[in-house]
């Protein structure tokens, strides 16, 4: 029995955590998250969620709440958005390194400064070295699922996971979305079951300063050091897609909806031409592939949806007999190009994948993407590639400037 | 699919007009509905506008809509202020709220044009808020006699999701009065 109703992206995101019994909230709000925190905190005020809201000075202080919190065997959820996330910095690290199992929504806005409140996903990506895995979902009900999907990942791998979706395009447009029984939920996601539970009848000391090296502990046995325990996290991230693929057929399995696991595809099977991109964006790209095919050229989309871990040996496979490559980003790494980009061409070195790349930045600080202009750059593309360019530089989509 | 702009000023009620037809859309059966404010800041008394898009089949596009198939206009006083036009499909439908004669608006033949006196309308159902008539759910029935796509039944099991019982029943009185007296005046082609 399906239970739709029409609703934002927050709401998706704010049930998704009620439906995982989240046990500790600790929010900061800002533009475009703000919804989130007011309904999460209106669940914990009516009782409806039997949770803590902790009202914290700052993000910095939201995200530190729920490392406290998952390290004394909570369940936790977060999110913010643009400097609120980057405010967060420190605590990402501290997060991932003591491998605690923090859900947070990243409600995507570009960056100050200049100014914006708008959307892009320059805050996210910025983000990309901490030790979070990233998913990027391209409608409101994606963000529902994603949040429940992430907590299973997470708690699985020892990981946080940072659910991502655009500000205003998703997190203020209301959309159908089916919402999934709180038995199911519950059947599909097991209790927390923490790695080590801090608590005053077993007093510890974690996290403490680590030598180089391995060294003997006070017991007389033999512990890792620093780079032991980091090289523990890239394991762990390595071996996260098994359990993320697993996640989601899992899911599909008790929900009927597949979100795609690491990505997913559009007509690309027998695509000529690939276009890539991650959330909202590569929606609209499927709308400029329906578009392009209508007019004889052989389009899809890959929709990468988990950013890292990335998903090289996925990308492998669906890229493996495509003929050019587009791709449209909403962040750029400054001095080089879009972070996407480059891992995409690295993710192809030493295949046979040869097929030219073009990359292009869009939509930064809420432009609009339309898929009229997307059918518009990847022709110009294809243009440029049968004039034999190999190696084309970084286009700033609709942008005009001295 | 269809796309509808709404236009209004802040404090209106453009966005919950705009949710309420993608919510009576999808009772309706069309699989796939949207609806969404202008992002960011809203002024009370700015011009601003909303957009619902209605379709057979889910929609996965969410940028903005550039021409609408329909405009509903809830204050007339925009004409001259913000392009209306400019933002409809040619052949496309006007709805107006006016108490002026629809020739007024100088609407070319081309487009289907609806008016409907939705202020006067709430006037008579004593719907009133904040010291003003309520245009926003009036202009939902006269959507739903100009363009059709919903029905009055439907609209009522949606603004239910939205309002207080006793509001619900005045709102809803006041979308039936104004799908009766809505005026519609269908295009030519020139």
């Amino acid at each position: 029995m399906s239970n739709v109703q029409i609703m934002t992206g927050n709401q998706a995101a704010a049930l998704g955590a009620k439906l995982c019994n989240v046990e500790v909230v600790a929010a900061y709000p800002i533009t475009p998250q703000s919804q989130l925190s007011e309904i999460l905190s209106q669940y914990v005020e009516s009782g409806e969620l039997k949770a803590e809201y902790v009202r914290v000075e700052g993000e910095h202080s939201a995200l530190t709440v729920c490392i406290s919190a998952s390290t004394v065997g909570a369940r936790v959820f977060t999110a913010t958005s643009a400097n609120g996330l980057l405010y967060m910095h420190e605590q990402l690290h501290w997060a991932a390194g003591s491998r605690l199992p923090i859900v947070m929504c990243c409600v995507n806005r570009g960056v100050g400064a200049p100014w914006t409140i708008f959307n892009d996903q320059q805050d996210s990506l910025a983000q990309r070295d901490t030790g979070w895995m990233q998913i990027y979902c391209r409608n409101n009900q994606e963000i529902l699922d994603t949040v429940i999907q992430a907590y299973r990942i997470a708690e699985a791998v020892y990981c946080p996971v940072m659910v991502c979706y655009d500000g205003f395009v998703l997190s203020h447009t209301m959309m159908p979305v089916d919402i999934p029984d709180a038995a199911d939920v519950k059947a599909f996601l097991p209790p927390y079951k923490p790695h080590t539970i801090l608590s005053p009848d077993d007093p510890r000391n974690l996290n403490p300063v680590l030598f180089p090296g391995q060294r003997r502990d006070s017991e007389g046995v033999l512990r890792d050091g620093y780079m032991e325990m980091r090289y523990k996290l890239q394991a762990a991230l390595d071996k996260a897609p098994e359990t993320i693929r697993s996640a989601n057929t899992a899911f599909a399995e008790a929900f009927g909806r597949n979100h795609g696991g690491m990505l997913w595809e559009y007509h690309a099977n027998d695509a000529d031409l690939i276009i890539v991109g991650m959330g909202s964006l590569a929606s609209e790209a499927t709308a400029a592939a329906d578009i392009l095919r209508a007019e004889g050229i052989k389009a899809g989309v890959v929709g990468i949806r988990v950013y890292r871990p990335f998903p090289k040996e996925d990308v492998r496979d669906v890229f493996r007999n495509a003929k050019a490559v587009v791709i449209f980003e909403k962040s750029i790494s400054y001095g080089y190009e879009g972070g996407l980009c480059s891992d995409l061409k690295a993710a192809f070195y030493g295949t046979n994948i040869k097929a030219p790349i073009h990359g292009y930045i869009a939509g930064l600080g809420g432009r609009d993407v339309k898929a009229r202009e997307l059918v518009a750059a990847a022709k110009d593309s294809l243009a440029s590639f049968d004039r034999g360019m190999v190696e084309p530089k970084t286009t700033w989509l609709s942008t005009f400037t001295g | 699919m269809h796309e509808v702009i709404w236009h209004g000023r802040g404090g209106q009620g453009v966005v919950v007009a705009a949710h309420v037809l993608a919510e009576a859309a999808y009772l309706e059966g069309f699989k796939g509905v949207t609806s969404a404010p202008t992002f960011g800041p809203e002024r009370r008394g700015a011009p601003l506008t909303a957009s619902t898009r209605i379709a057979d089949n889910p929609i996965r596009t969410f940028s903005q809509i550039e021409l609408a198939d329909i405009t509903v206009v809830l204050d007339d006083s925009l004409f001259g202020v913000v392009d209306i036009l400019g933002k409809v499909k040619k052949g496309g439908m006007v709805i107006i709220n006016t108490a002026k004669p629809a020739e007024t608006f100088n609407i070319p033949a081309g487009f289907n044009l609806a008016t409907v006196d939705a202020a006067n309308v709430s006037l008579k159902q004593h719907l009133i808020k904040e010291g003003a008539p309520v245009v926003n759910t009036p202009m939902l029935g006269a959507f739903a006699k100009a363009a059709g796509m919903v029905s009055l039944e439907n609209l009522e099991k949606a603004l239910r999701s939205k309002l207080s019982r006793e509001a619900i029943f005045k709102n809803f009185a006041a979308v039936k009065a104004a799908y009766e007296v809505t005026i519609t005046r269908e295009k030519r082609n020139s």
